[in-house]
């Protein structure tokens, strides 16, 4: 066995293990916290397969900011376990239908006739000089930009919609443009009244 | 299987692999531990203090004296906390704050791993920081502690797409994602650095770079006078110190990250000094002492100007700054930007 070999099977154990705790925690947040723990894995089994630049992406986006989302909104919910429970031997027929679906299909793809190690040679390892990064960014730019473009502008269209939903001025707002704020000069806050000193009255003295 | 062997050549490089990380952590941990005396001296000079002076040569011992206390101390677990989380927690903040120093060139041979896209490497770890906080502050099961965590992680995660879009600008004008390859891109003297040409989005970086370690004038995820402490309040003895390391030691890393980015890292600024790791050490800093600078000068920030800042003015400067730059790179004045 190979130094990578045992990594690969270590890691692979260990995103297995994840995978599992994720549906069999029963704490939200400790599910929450396994699927990072999953994605981490995978991103390290990605590194073995020389393809660092998704598998840092993989971190970068599903761990450092999709996953912090999901504990956010896991950690502030009141989820009552017995409650989700209730419905479980109801389901479990349909939705061991869908899984048994799931498998075959899986399996119609997956199986050894199309990416079986005879079918499937084994990619050669790259120089070490070999940057994963730069030959992705080559073909998104070059062979599929217009792929690539279009799914840009379908984010960016969800991103506009998903702020114009939620975007609006509430009336009893106090907000304050802070530009505004820094424009204000004394003369518009403070005016000074020129008095005529006044003679106390020796009544008023105690009021 | 080959049925088991001792391979000596892999037990040796593991065995070097350690030795060099040991070498690395040690004086950073020092570094951290005297960037808390300086600290301390510094904002003492600047409120006409003197700081710390009883332990040791003008206080030099202080840092020593604060880690044998918090040593000593007991590390209470709350009865209502998560206690596996709860100890998770200071793990997982230290843990990215010491990984991402892997790929941290000191000069241009003096790495420990000197990898092709380090600058993804260095943005992917330290987006893992966030959890220690938010662990932190859920599994502590304290209304201060949770408003501090939930306050630090979407100030964390705000800033760290503005920090993400400065890197781009740098990654673009460098042409590479290795970190000895960026400083390579700026030799030639004071007038290369990328400061120059990128100088808005080096602005960005260091302001972010001040948020995304929650130090003062952002520092509301640990806002004395609102929350007590924040996410690390019910934290005491070794379990606060190590919050504590990895704050400081973040703080270190961005400045050197700003250093090797912007200015140059082990370069020297003139043709006629050599360059080496003293300049990397005084430029860091010099970033250093601009964050405990900016500690003793602004007051706290409030909560939705934070935000405002992050996502209104920062996130579009960089937009347009990366604009630009790529712009001018397609006109004959691109090497400007190079």
């Amino acid at each position: 066995m190979t130094y990578t070999t045992a990594i690969f099977y270590i890691f692979a154990a260990i995103l297995v293990f994840a995978g599992l705790r994720v549906i069999t925690a029963r704490n939200p947040v400790h599910a929450a916290l396994f699927l990072v723990l999953a994605f981490f894995t995978a991103a390290g089994l990605w590194m073995l397969l020389e393809a660092e630049f998704l598998a840092i992406v993989l971190v970068l986006v599903y761990v450092g900011a999709v996953m912090v989302l999901f504990l956010f909104v896991v950690m502030m919910l009141d989820i009552n376990l017995d409650k989700l429970r209730e419905g479980f031997w109801d389901y479990l027929p349909i939705a061991g239908f869908v899984s048994v679906l799931l498998m075959i299909e899986m399996a119609l793809i997956l199986g050894s006739r199309h990416f079986g190690l005879d079918v499937m040679a084994t990619p050669e390892p790259h120089p070490a000089d070999y940057s994963n990064t730069k030959e992705l960014g080559r073909l998104l730019y070059t062979d599929y930009v217009y792929a690539f473009e279009l799914a840009a502008v379908i984010l960016l269209v969800a991103i506009v919609a998903a702020i114009a939903l939620t975007l609006r001025r509430r009336k009893d707002s106090k907000y304050i443009d802070p530009a505004e704020q820094v424009k204000v000069k004394r003369n518009d806050r403070l005016r000074i009244v020129k008095m005529q000193a006044v003679k106390k009255q020796s009544g008023e003295e105690g009021a | 299987m080959e049925g088991l062997y001792v391979d000596w050549a892999a037990v040796q490089t593991v065995a070097w692999t350690l030795i060099k990380i040991m070498a690395l952590v040690v004086p950073l941990m020092l570094g951290v531990a005297y960037l808390t005396y300086w600290e301390r001296k510094i904002i003492g000079w600047m409120q006409v203090r003197i700081g710390p002076n009883r332990v040791g040569f003008q206080g030099l011992l202080q840092p020593i004296a604060d880690g044998l206390k918090l040593l000593m101390k007991e590390i209470i677990i709350p009865s209502g906390a998560n206690k596996s989380l709860f100890i998770l927690g200071p793990i997982l903040a230290i843990a990215p704050a010491l990984a991402a120093w892997a790929v941290i060139p000191f000069t241009d041979t003096l790495v420990l791993a000197n990898i092709n896209a380090g600058l993804l490497y260095v943005m992917a770890i330290t987006s893992m920081g966030v959890y220690g906080v938010i662990i932190a502050g859920w599994a502590s099961n304290s209304k201060y502690a949770f408003l501090g965590a939930m306050r630090s992680a979407a100030q964390i995660v705000s800033y760290e797409i503005a920090m993400g879009f400065a890197l781009v600008g740098v990654l673009m004008a460098a042409q590479s994602l290795n970190l000895i390859d960026i400083v390579q891109g700026q030799s030639g003297g004071l007038h290369q650095w990328y400061i120059w040409p990128l100088f808005p989005l080096f602005i960005v970086y260091l302001i972010s770079g001040v948020a995304e370690t929650n130090r003062a004038p952002f520092d509301v995820a640990e806002g004395e006078s609102e929350i007590v402490a924040g996410f690390h309040v019910e934290y005491s003895g070794m379990a606060f110190a190590v919050f504590f390391l990895a704050e400081y030691a973040n703080m270190i890393l961005i400045a050197a990250l700003t250093t090797l980015m912007f200015l140059g890292g082990w370069l020297s600024p003139v043709s006629f000094l050599p360059d080496g790791i003293v300049w990397w050490l005084l430029k860091t800093g010099f970033v250093l002492f601009l964050f405990l600078w900016f500690r003793a000068t602004f007051p706290r920030y409030r909560y939705d100007q934070i935000m405002r800042l992050g996502w209104k003015v920062f996130i579009p400067i960089t937009i347009v700054w990366i604009v630009v730059v790529g712009g001018m790179m397609q006109t004959p004045y691109g090497y400007l930007f190079h």
